[in-house]
This record gives structure tokens, sequence and C-alpha cells, in this order.
């Protein structure tokens, strides 16, 4: 597929940008989750900058609007600088996270602008979305609904319930994003309860799978957004996107408890090449 | 009561779906949704409304799930389950995307649950229900309802379609007698008045209303003076005119179909009463003993926890003694 180059040299600064950001808010707030959060950096990017949401930043609730459900609340941390930079809040609100008075939690809130639901607790994204998107198609309307997920959460059981009856009303509108890290609290996935195949499982269920085997490049995650959107299935679509939990963070990255693992300081300073 | 007997005797789910029906037909906001249970007027919804229905099979979190979705684009929705599964199987998925979420988002999700109490009498515990006024009356912003006859049941959508949050309808699962065959008006009270009395005022929910009625008989029989209140709205009511009505009372009687001393009615009227300073004297008469297993009927198995006509009063009688 070919690319604009332009919009992929816009994602991927974007991208960078978000990353050290996060890294900065992380270091503001020590109690946020850092790792889940940096995997999932290039998914919303590039759903937020790359023309995949319509969205009005100045209204949040837009009735045209597309959903976007973050339901994997903890890991989206780097969330706050993206709807701060397209204008949702202010700049500034950035400055105080997890502070009195704030309205950016160490886990997000729907008291957030361009938060559509309480994501805190796990599994209710999918059920929720599936609600959102029968809801606009008996409603005629072609705004489509997307849930970033991540893999641990998929344990919650809820989650299969919402997959079958989405697939059995054939809700086209509706597309899951899995942020694929294989990393849970305490260890990986895989060791803990296995999804063995997450794309099979969701073909299985009824659902079109696509997967991204590199979750950090923009350009990946842009083509198979852009296939999401062109399937001319009836079936609800899943993309498996593999991404590396605390990416780019050296001893936190892939790190199997890195989910309650913060970074200190000198070390974002180092990262960010900021100087003693 | 003079037209109590014109009115043909139907289950409380009938009466009520009936309303929604109606009010599906006028309004195409209103969304049903289902997790596998059924009526007969339920069959007249999905045959006239298909596209305002959706049964979600046995799963109770995705009902949830889906109805809050449903209501953040609009709709106003009823979700239908059994009483404990409704309340209980999806608690978490009630909390937050209902009780929490409404506060930041307006939403309009009404939960129906069938089978308050011992309504399902031959199917045990798992289907009889004696623990939903206690959960649900922890979550701060939920509604609830617990009518006691078929006209009460009847009446309640229209309020529920007039207001938003959470709501839990609590039903009997059986055909009641009618209590309300003038009808009802006044809802916004929250409780009505059957009987007035003087000695004692028993205040009860849903089922237990009748009993109430039936103890309040016996006792009056014995030269007591008892009054009788249906409190159908166990979130908020009337407080400065309940009381007025029980202050004329040496005692009040909570009855309700559900664990005593366990958070429900029981904990209700403790709260009431304590804010309100009266210093009147109380006795709760709920379920004893925990789970039971045994079969019998309604009547049979009420009088093994407690709460059976026959118990009841002399419980009222040993407790009136004692003011």
């Amino acid at each position: 597929m070919s690319h604009n180059n332009e919009l992929m040299y816009l994602l991927t600064g974007k991208a960078r940008w978000v990353w050290e950001e996060t890294l900065k808010l992380h270091r503001r707030s020590p109690e946020t989750r850092v790792a889940s959060s940096l995997s999932p950096i290039e998914i919303f990017v590039t759903l937020y900058y790359g023309g995949f949401l319509r969205q009005d930043p100045a209204n949040p609730r837009w009735e045209e609007r597309d959903r976007c459900i973050i339901s994997k609340g903890h890991g989206s941390l780097c969330m706050y600088p993206v709807l701060a930079d397209l204008g949702f809040y202010p700049m500034a609100e950035l400055e105080k996270v997890c502070q009195e008075g704030s309205f950016l939690g160490g886990i997000p809130d729907p008291v957030i602008p361009g938060y559509e639901t309480v994501n805190g607790s796990l599994g209710h994204g999918a059920g929720v979305g599936a609600g959102m998107a029968l809801g606009l198609k008996r409603r005629g309307k072609s705004q489509r609904v997307y849930v970033v997920t991540g893999d641990g959460e998929l344990h919650e059981g809820s989650n299969w319930e919402a997959f079958m009856f989405a697939a059995q009303h054939r809700l086209d509108n509706l597309t899951v994003i899995v942020d694929n890290n294989q990393i849970s609290m305490l260890g990986p996935t895989d060791e803990i309860v296995s999804h063995r195949n997450l794309a099979a499982k969701f073909e299985a269920f009824g659902w079109s799978a696509r997967e991204v085997k590199d979750g950090h490049s923009v350009e990946e995650i842009n083509d198979a957004l852009l296939a999401c959107r062109a399937d001319t299935s009836d079936k609800p679509r899943a993309l498996i996107v593999n991404t590396r939990k605390g990416n780019k963070v050296p001893g936190l990255e892939n790190a199997p408890l890195s989910h309650v693992t913060a970074i200190k300081s000198d070390v974002i300073a180092q990262l960010l090449g900021e100087k003693a | 009561m003079s037209t109590t007997t014109m009115l043909q005797p139907k289950a409380m789910r009938d009466t009520l779906l009936l309303s929604v029906y109606e009010a599906m037909l006028r309004d195409d906001n209103v969304f049903f949704v289902s997790a596998d249970f059924g009526s007969p007027v339920l069959d007249k919804i999905r045959a006239d409304r298909p596209d305002r229905f959706i049964n979600v099979g046995i799963a109770e979190q995705n009902l949830i799930n889906v109805s809050a979705g449903l209501a953040l684009e609009g709709f106003k929705v009823f979700a239908y389950a059994i009483a404990p599964f409704i309340t209980m199987r999806c608690y978490e998925q009630v909390r937050v995307n209902l009780a929490l979420l409404s506060e930041v988002r307006p939403m309009n999700v009404n939960l129906i649950g069938v089978g308050a109490g011992y309504s399902y009498v031959v199917s045990g515990p798992t289907h009889q229900c004696y623990e939903d006024l206690t959960v649900m009356r922890a979550l701060p912003n939920m509604q609830i309802y617990s009518p006691a006859d078929q006209v009460m049941a009847a009446a309640l959508p229209e309020l529920c379609l007039a207001k938003n949050g959470p709501k839990y309808l609590r039903l009997d699962a059986q055909v009641l007698p009618v209590l309300y065959g003038d009808g009802v008006d006044g809802l916004d009270a929250g409780f009505r008045i059957l009987r007035t009395g003087t000695d004692v005022c028993l205040v009860a929910t849903g089922y237990m209303v009748h009993t109430a009625l039936k103890a309040a008989e016996k006792l009056s029989a014995t030269g007591c003076s008892v009054g009788v209140i249906d409190l159908f709205n166990l979130t908020s009511f009337a407080e400065d005119r309940l009381q007025q009505e029980i202050a004329s009372c040496r005692g009040v009687v909570t009855m309700e179909e559900g664990f005593r001393g366990r958070g429900g009615l029981d904990a209700m009227m403790f709260d009431y009463l304590a804010r309100r300073g009266t210093g009147i004297r109380m006795l709760n008469v709920g379920v004893d003993g925990g789970y039971r297993f045994e079969l019998g009927e309604r009547t049979v198995l009420h009088e093994q926890v407690g709460i059976g006509v026959e118990s009841a009063t002399a419980k009222i009688s040993s407790f009136m003694q004692t003011l």
C-alpha cells in the first residue's frame, strides 16, 4: 500500500512527542501506570491524528463524532497529551495530573473531555461499545465505534459475551483494537491464561480479524485501520496489534512486572536527552 | 376498593410490560433488552417493535453493558431478567456503567427484576431473591421501586421514562391480589397508606404488604389499632408525610421479604427514623436463618423463616406488649 509520506512523517513525530510527554507525566506523577501506557501510543496517535476519528475537541459530546472507548483505562496515560494537543483541554492541565483539583487522575474517568466511559475497571468497553454501535445502527447513523482494549483485559469474560453479541447483530460499525503487549500485571498473559491465537479466536467468534505485526509502526497500524474501514463484510472488526509493554525504556520494556514499576527520574532525563 | 374485583388479577410483570409496550408504540426512543427472559406481553414487543427489542442471551453482564451503550446513544432502556441475576450476577456492570457513569452522562436505564423474595417458590435459593434491596441500596443514585400490586406496577414505566438515572424495579413473579383497583396517583410520595392505626404502624414493601394487611386484620380483631403503609419507593419518599403518619403510633414494624438486619428495608427505616430523631421503637420482620432449601407453599416457607402471617402477627403482638 502506498503511504502518504506527509501523514507518516506527522504520525511518527507525534508518536515520539507523545512518548516523551508520557514519560514527563510519569516523572511528575510516579503513581501512574507508565509501562502499559507506552505500548498503545502508536495506536492512539494513528487513530486520533490519522483521520480515523471524526471529533470536535470544542464539543467533546458532538453527536456526529466517532466514538472511541479507551477500555484499557490504566494504560492510557499517553492519551492525556494527545487530547490536550488536539484541544480538548489546555496543555497546562498536563502539569496537574494526579494533583488535587485536577480532572486528570491516575486512572481516567469520563470527567475528562474526550473520554466516553468509565474505564478503570476492565472488561467494560466492548459491551458498552457494542450497545453504542447497535444504537447508532438503529438510528441509521454512519458513525463508527472504536474500542481499545488490552490483551490482559480480555481475561474478563464480559468481553466474550460482547464479542458474540456484536457478531450476532452484525455490528460492522464496531472495531475492537487489542493492544497486545502480552503482559498482564503479574507476568506474561501466555503463562497466566494463554489467549493462544487471538485473531483466530475473533474469527471463530464471527469477527473479521487482522493483525499488526509491529504495533510501533504507524504505517502498519494505518494500513490495518484503512483495511478495517474498507472491509465490506457485515462483521465487526478486530485488530490485534502486537506491541511492547514499556516500549523503548530499558529495564521496563517487556519486563514481566513492568505494570507496577516506576521509572526513575534520572533514567527519564537520560531518555529525553536532558542535560544534567 | 369497590372496583377491585373488576380487574382481572395478573402478574405485575405482565401489566408493567404492557405499559412498556404501549410506551414503545408511542416513542421510538424506548428500547427493550432481555437476558433470555420472556413473558406473553414480550411477544407483542418482539412482534411489533422488533427493531427496539434485543435478547442478549443468558449474559447479564452484557445485558447491562449493551443497555448502557444504548442509553448513551439517547435511548431510554428497559433491561429485563430474573431479580437475583439482574442485580447480583452483573453488579459490577451496574455499578460502573450505570450508577457511576450516569453521574457524568445522562442516562435512562431501568432494570426490571422479576422474582422478588420467595416468588419462585420451587426453584430454590438461586432463583429466590432476598439480598437485592441491600445491594441496590448501596448505590447512591439507584432509585428502587418495589410495587405490591399489578396496578402500581403498570404505573411505573411512565414514571421511569420521565426521570433520568438508573432504576431498579423489583417485581413479584406471582399473581397477587389487587390493592389499587381504583388506580394509583400521587406516586411521588413513594408510599401509600392502606390502613391507619394508632398503636403500631406496619411499613411493608412488595408481597409483604399483603402479609401486613392480613396481620393487621388479626391484630385489630384483638382490639389493636394497626396502620399499614405500602412503601414502594425505597430511595425517595415524602419523609415529612410519613413521619406525620407514624408519629401517632407507639411503634413501627418493617416487613420485607429479604434477610433481616442485612441492609434492606429495615436499615432504610433505621436510618430514616434516626435522622428524623423520632425515638420511636421499631421491630423488623425479615427472613431469619439464612438460605433454606425446603420445598413448600410460599406461605409455608414464610412461616419457616418468620415472615408469614402467623409468625409476623405473633412477633408484632409481643412487640406491642413491650411498648
